[in-house]
């Protein structure tokens, strides 16, 4: 157990990171991530369209198109054009439902109080756990226990009744793999737990395991890969800003940092994310140095080894002049200049169930 | 069987003494993706690292145990590091070093003392 934004979490089960990896890859892993925040955004008005615009205030998301029972990815940005979280916000009907990062829950709702409160209620969930079913076994485990969820897409969110208990599930994770997370009940969330890991196909994953399956699929983490320093067109987050909010768009700028995004967008950024593979076997961790011949051109920010492709993968900055995928570059590692290759992400296919 | 408080064991096998990481050690770094090891004919001195392992959760170093010369590496370790896992032990030896003063090896613990160390 290790401390994690101010929750102990466990990096591992008895099966250990490597197990866990391949066991999510090849059947299904439950994770625990209550520590995320949760909040329903409820426009005053009472209508969804209303609430939609506000969040569109903060985030270059567009919100008015995303339809009722459907999910999208979101960044709050601020004034400089840099990213104050990522998030995931669903349209529930009459209201949105946001989840943000546990270590910045408290900024986010500090924020959307600051700045949403004349138009909508902001209300932090707190009596709900939060868990994820990811696999390509998770749709089979979950619907033994939901029927209902085997008919869902990715993206797709909906209330399921189970056992006395609601769920708000949507089709959606952080591994790259088909599956499911799941809002329910604090009070429910063991038993909950306890039915699924009692199915043969399900485990339970730590945060170690978490971390390398996250990064073969080429998500970002906030705070390493993505932080107030990085704007989203550095970051290569563009597809999460759609045309509506884009220059000549119906809905264009309008959010915090909208000047230096929208220029971004069209003529690019000095630096982009990029996927990063190591050449050896030497994994090449966050705040490695990255060379072009003597230069320095940029840094790691996620590393680890890949346990599915068995080979150590990397993400981090580089000068856009290196960012075309195949670009050889070296890392420093322990005084070492070992080369790595500029590689398209995910690192491997995702399985998403479109 | 000597061991270190770096959590290495030296089994002393004739003229030479082999070296890896105990049990203990292994089970402690989780899961172990990278292997480093150092040239064949190095003069070594305690304490130097010499050796670097790398697990799924963190990068750690091994450090020479005694003064002596180093004249074989398991190279089976570079393609699988993950018999420091299966057979730390044993398989998974890291290198095997001449030692001119054998006597070095008397200061270190034996298996009773290490027991007591970590537990």
């Amino acid at each position: 157990m290790v401390p994690f934004a101010g929750y102990e979490m466990p990096v591992q089960y008895p099966a250990g990171v490597m197990k866990e990896h391949l066991h999510t890859r090849d059947a299904a892993g439950l994770f625990d991530v209550s520590h995320m925040g949760q909040v329903i955004l409820r426009a005053k008005s009472g209508r969804v369209e209303d609430a939609a615009l506000a969040l569109e205030t903060l985030v270059p998301v567009s919100l008015l198109a995303l339809s009722e029972g459907r999910q999208r990815y979101a960044l709050f940005t601020n004034e400089d054009g840099g990213i104050l979280d990522d998030l995931m916000v669903a349209n529930r009907g009459d209201h949105l439902f946001l989840v943000v990062n546990a270590a910045c829950k408290d900024s986010d709702i500090e924020h959307l109080r600051a700045h949403l409160s004349e138009t909508c209620d902001i209300q932090q969930i707190t009596d709900r756990a939060l868990v994820a079913l990811q696999g390509p076994k998770a749709e089979a485990a979950l619907a033994s226990l939901v029927p209902g969820v085997a008919a869902m897409k990715f993206m797709d969110v909906a209330s399921f009744d189970w056992d006395g208990s609601t769920l708000w599930v949507s089709r959606s994770g952080y591994t790259g793999e088909d599956g499911y997370e799941i809002s329910l009940p604090s009070v429910d969330a063991a038993r909950f737990c306890e039915r699924l890991v009692a199915l043969d196909a399900v485990e339970p994953i730590g945060l170690g395991a978490r971390d390398a399956l996250r990064l073969e699929a080429g998500l970002c983490l906030y705070g390493s890969d993505i932080d107030t320093t990085t704007s989203p067109v550095e970051g290569a987050l563009e597809w999460a800003i759609q045309k509506a909010r884009r220059r000549g768009g119906e809905r264009e700028g309008g959010f915090p940092g909208a000047d230096r995004i929208l220029k971004e967008l069209e003529h690019g950024a000095s630096r982009r994310r990029v996927g990063l593979l190591p050449e050896g076997r030497a994994p090449m961790r966050a705040g490695t140095e990255i060379f072009a011949g003597d230069q320095k051109v940029g840094h790691v920010t996620s590393g680890a080894f890949g346990p599915t492709l068995q080979a150590p993968v990397s993400m981090g900055y580089v000068d856009s002049a290196y960012s075309t995928t195949g670009t050889v570059l070296e890392g420093e590692v322990r005084g070492k200049r070992l080369p790595l290759r500029v590689a398209d992400m995910p690192f491997r296919q995702s399985n998403y169930k479109r | 069987m000597k061991y270190t408080e770096d959590h290495e064991w030296l089994r002393v096998d004739g003229d030479v003494v082999v070296v890896g990481i105990t049990e203990h050690a292994s089970t402690q770094l989780g899961d172990v993706v990278f292997v480093e090891l150092p040239e064949p004919e190095t003069q070594v001195a305690t304490g130097d690292e010499i050796c670097v392992i790398e697990s799924v959760k963190a990068a750690s170093d091994i450090v020479a145990p005694v003064d002596g010369e180093i004249v074989e590496v398991n190279d089976a370790l570079v393609d699988n590091p993950g018999l420091v896992n299966e057979d730390p032990m044993g398989e998974a030896w890291f290198f095997k070093m001449k030692v001119e003063d054998m006597s070095q090896l008397d200061a270190l613990m034996d298996e009773d003392a290490y027991n007591d160390m970590i537990d």
